[in-house]
């Protein structure tokens, strides 16, 4: 186990072992920063290789009791949580160690992230990470890999997990961002915020304080639109048998 | 019988808590959410400062020029419904949205803006992180936008003495009837007061 981690560090050359690096750079999203403005500007960040799996987050359970099933405050999580564990401290038959970690609310995964000093991607970090095929960094023009994801979506979400990192790397060294499980970003609960006021004279118009809206472009784009959808319909308690999520870093924070 | 013995004897022991000033933050209140917060007076405090009083508390930010206002208005019509005691009993937190603009002094300027009574009344901002968890737990999402804007859902949420959810409503600009209802019910004076 250390000795793969050291491997991994060797490997990779990256600052935190684990994490691969992504590059920075102007990034058309699919979810605009104001009305006909999708371009963003991100800063070079690290994002883990992998989600995090049943087998690291147990360590973080025993590690942070108030993260345990049965411990954890209901504000943060709900009823689900971790509920295809055993015990609070065992994985049992329907948790296997390598599979990545599922049922766990926005706030677990903060915390997890947080106490690797590490937090969870933005959107635009996760989505420009996703957005690589296994050449290419930005594959998503060609319709054979939008193609391939959407197959993944409609398949039957009562199937076992895989493990981790059995999907080949994309381009930045990042594995198992489409075809495995849907991942908590930090911003999950704001990608709509304010897509109710896009129209003038809405009489919702009054819950609003910013004079922008957003509005959804790319439409073609429906695999990424799901993802936003599904993220910003679930509360920050909420957990799903079908949602992870993996951490990120600052490069300059990311030496361990 | 026995449930009944089991329910006084609960009872009994969750009084001695009480008194003893022990009794955990229950799983369900807000305040589980430790947030530091610096005041309009530049004072560090924090999201549960006013435990043991109902709150109302929204997100806002001082250079919005058009809900912001309505927003601090609805507040003070709402409490302006209540009795004296009732409202004396009721406490108000405005968290900032824009920590990096809304400064102590921005904030206590709003305050004298609005008229707003100090004595029940905090304007204070938080730092990015905990903000974006605070608004995951009022269900009111925020965005930044590029030209300095938000975009907000603009929510009032209730919460009772012990920070638990008591009601929402969104309602801006005229009051509403039934989170009034709630709000009257929860500055109502506690039994044996």
């Amino acid at each position: 186990m250390v000795l793969g981690c050291a491997l991994a560090r060797v490997a990779a050359g990256a600052e935190a072992p684990g994490y691969a690096r992504v590059a920075g750079g102007s990034f058309a999203s699919s979810l605009p920063v104001a009305p006909g403005r999708n371009e963003v500007a991100l800063e070079p960040f690290l994002l883990q290789r992998r989600p995090v799996t049943n087998a690291e987050f147990l360590a973080f359970a025993q590690g942070h009791p108030k993260w345990r099933r049965g411990e954890v405050p209901g504000v943060f999580a709900d009823a689900g949580y971790l509920a295809h564990w055993s015990a609070p401290l065992a994985l049992g038959p329907g948790a296997r160690p390598e599979e990545p970690v599922t049922r766990v609310s926005w706030f677990a995964a903060r915390a997890y992230c947080e106490a690797q000093g590490a937090r969870l991607p933005t959107w635009y970090e996760w989505e420009r990470a996703a957005a690589a095929d296994e050449t290419r960094s930005d594959a998503r023009g060609d319709p054979a890999w939008r193609q391939r994801i959407l197959d993944w979506y409609s398949r039957p979400s009562s199937e076992a997990l895989p493990d981790v990192g059995l999907s080949p790397a994309n381009a930045w060294g990042v594995h198992d961002l489409h075809g495995l499980v849907w991942e908590w970003v930090e911003d999950a609960g704001s990608l709509l915020a304010g897509a109710d006021s896009r129209e003038q004279g809405d009489p919702d118009r009054m819950k609003f304080c910013g004079s922008g809206a957003l509005t959804l472009e790319q439409k073609e784009n429906y695999a990424v639109l799901m993802r936003v959808a599904m993220l910003s319909s679930l509360p920050a308690a909420g957990t799903t048998n079908r949602l992870g999520f993996r951490c990120a870093r600052d490069p300059e924070a990311g030496a361990p | 019988m026995i449930a009944s013995l089991r329910a006084r004897a609960l009872g009994i022991a969750l009084g001695i808590a009480l008194a003893a000033g022990a009794a955990a933050t229950p799983s369900d209140s807000l305040y589980q959410l430790e947030i530091p917060l610096v005041d309009q007076s530049g004072r560090a405090t924090a999201f549960d400062r006013e435990r043991g009083h109902p709150l109302l508390v929204s997100l806002f930010y001082t250079s919005c020029d058009f809900v912001c206002p309505t927003l601090v208005s609805t507040l003070q019509r709402l409490e302006a419904e209540l009795d004296v005691p009732a409202r004396g009993r009721l406490r108000v937190l405005l968290v900032s949205l824009d920590p990096e603009r809304d400064t102590p002094e921005q904030l206590a300027r709003a305050a004298r803006r609005h008229r707003v009574d100090l004595a029940r009344w905090s304007l204070t901002r938080a730092s990015e992180d905990d903000l974006r968890a605070l608004a995951a737990l009022l269900g009111a999402p925020y965005r930044r936008l590029p030209d300095g804007e938000f975009n907000h859902a603009t929510a009032i949420s209730l919460l009772d003495a012990e920070g638990r959810l008591v009601a929402r409503s969104e309602t801006l600009g005229r009051l509403d009837a039934d989170f009034l209802a709630r709000l009257r019910a929860a500055t109502s004076a506690p039994p044996g007061d």
